[in-house]
């Protein structure tokens, strides 16, 4: 009796190593459940919800610190903020006046449209969001923004500043939504060039905040200093927002594709506000993949291989 | 030998009194806290890992208290807060409180020094896992990332200190 007292007193269950094994089978699972099937989102933005506050407790210092520092405007601050102010106000009433002739033009677009009997090409509303914190992972280029589920957000809305596109929202937590920013590895926006109506499609690089240009051919009409434009082809982004600039082009005839580096216009990295754009229209899907006419080819083909 | 080395740390007789379960989870919800501050940049590189630190403390020094399986959840919870994929951290987690289990009649026989080494090999070994699977969903390893084993292990000794300074004055308390 005392035995298996003592015995049952020393056993605590299954050993280190047969623990280890279950959890990191599991582990690997939820990875690949994750990572193909994104099954999980429910049960992460459950989970968010008990950690969000030492999430929100954690922002506090950086908030505090940045207090600090607007009570404590010292004189040569004082006097680059009244600058400041004093540019913004001529800029604004520049805006105004632009804003009067643009509402002006808008009405007469439409009715021009109207009269031509066209569908409205687009007409979105924005919604403003700050940016709570910064992705945590080096590896990554998200940020988390303070508006969530409960504001409205939904998944695929296009995020931008002042400027030009910032990124794109692909998690959307209660509270919270993630934004996958245009300068994350592999993430794609269709553009073209302004200057000539060039398409194309730049990607972000992820180690750094460059995006790139890819399969372009050594022979496409690029410069340095043109500016890509969204255009609007997929329906995601609407067409003719600033995204990037060019800033070198390199032709390698050793290749079959130029390399062109760009820079993104919108301050990607920079600000704490942004613009989450809604009721963007979507397009029709596209028609399926015509599967017969390549049968065919494939006929020819092989007709032509036995002759 | 290892009895003569020990007193280093254990400079007062130290009551084994079991640790209070709330004592464990402040500590590692400190962690997390402290791994959810701010940090950018080359800062970001340099994080030491708080939340493995605290997990492998406890792991070492209370095995039946906090062992491989809440070791696993704390992992789930630090993706979720990560915003990384589901079992990042958790594996990586399962495997660093593993060395700490299975080496704990070790580690808690040597001084802080050798302990220290000890640390950064298993550190060395959970931010491996991190990396790897990186590797598999990304397909690209960034080697800088390391750096923050460096300083997790060099924040160890302090960590170790600043825990047993805590649970002593609770048990002087008393």
């Amino acid at each position: 009796m005392e035995s298996t007292q003592s015995f049952r007193f020393f056993n605590r269950g299954p050993s280190p190593v047969v623990r280890l094994v279950f959890f990191a089978v599991f582990s690997l699972l939820l990875l690949f459940v994750d990572a193909r099937f994104r099954y999980l989102e429910s049960t992460r933005s459950a989970l968010s919800i008990l950690v969000s506050p030492i999430q929100q407790l954690a922002a506090v210092p950086g908030a505090i610190w940045q207090f600090v520092g607007d009570i404590y405007i010292t004189q040569s601050r004082q006097h680059s903020l009244i600058l400041e102010n004093e540019s913004l106000q001529q800029q604004h009433q520049l805006d105004a006046a632009q804003l009067l002739q643009l509402q002006t033009m808008q009405a007469e677009n439409q009715q021009l449209r109207h009269l031509m009997a066209l569908p409205l090409s687009y007409d979105f509303s924005a919604q403003l969001v700050e940016i709570a914190y910064a992705e945590r992972d080096v590896f990554k280029r998200r940020v988390l923004v303070n508006r969530g589920e409960q504001g409205n957000i939904h998944i695929g809305q296009v995020v931008m500043d002042d400027i030009g596109i910032v990124g794109q929202i692909t998690r959307v937590y209660p509270w919270l939504a993630e934004v996958t920013l245009i300068t994350e590895k592999d993430h794609a926006v269709p553009v073209e060039i302004s200057r000539n109506g060039l398409r194309a499609i730049v990607f972000g690089s992820g180690d750094t905040s460059q995006l790139s240009l890819r399969y372009m051919p050594v022979s496409a009409d690029i410069q340095n200093d043109d500016i890509l434009v969204t255009s609007g082809i997929d329906g995601i982004y609407p067409p003719g927002i600033p995204v990037a600039k060019v800033v070198s082009v390199e032709r390698d005839p050793a290749y079959p594709f130029a390399r062109v580096v760009c820079l993104p216009l919108a301050g990607v990295d920079r600000h704490h506000h942004l613009l989450v754009l809604s009721d963007i229209p979507k397009l029709p899907e596209p028609p399926p993949l015509e599967k017969p006419a390549q049968v065919k080819i494939d006929k020819r083909a092989k007709a032509r291989r036995k002759n | 030998m290892p009895a003569q080395v020990r007193p280093i740390i254990h400079a007062r007789p130290e009551i084994h009194r079991p640790v209070n379960n709330t004592f464990i989870m402040l500590s590692v919800m400190t962690a997390l806290f402290l791994n959810g501050l701010p940090w950018h940049g080359i800062w970001l590189m340099l994080r030491p890992d708080f939340v493995g630190m605290v997990l492998l403390y406890w792991c070492m020094n209370k095995p039946w208290r906090l062992g491989i399986g809440l070791s696993w959840a704390v992992g789930i919870f630090a993706d979720v807060a990560d915003a990384s994929l589901f079992g990042q951290h958790a594996l990586a987690y399962t495997v660093l409180a593993f060395g700490g289990v299975v080496l704990h009649h070790r580690l808690q026989m040597f001084d802080l020094r050798q302990q220290t080494a000890q640390v950064f090999g298993i550190l060395v070994l959970s931010y491996a896992v991190y990396a790897l699977v990186h590797w598999l969903v990304n397909g690209y390893v960034v080697w800088l990332y390391f750096l923050g084993a460096l300083t997790s292990t060099l924040l160890w000794p302090l960590l170790c200190i600043i825990l047993l300074k805590i649970r002593q004055k609770r048990v002087d308390r008393e």
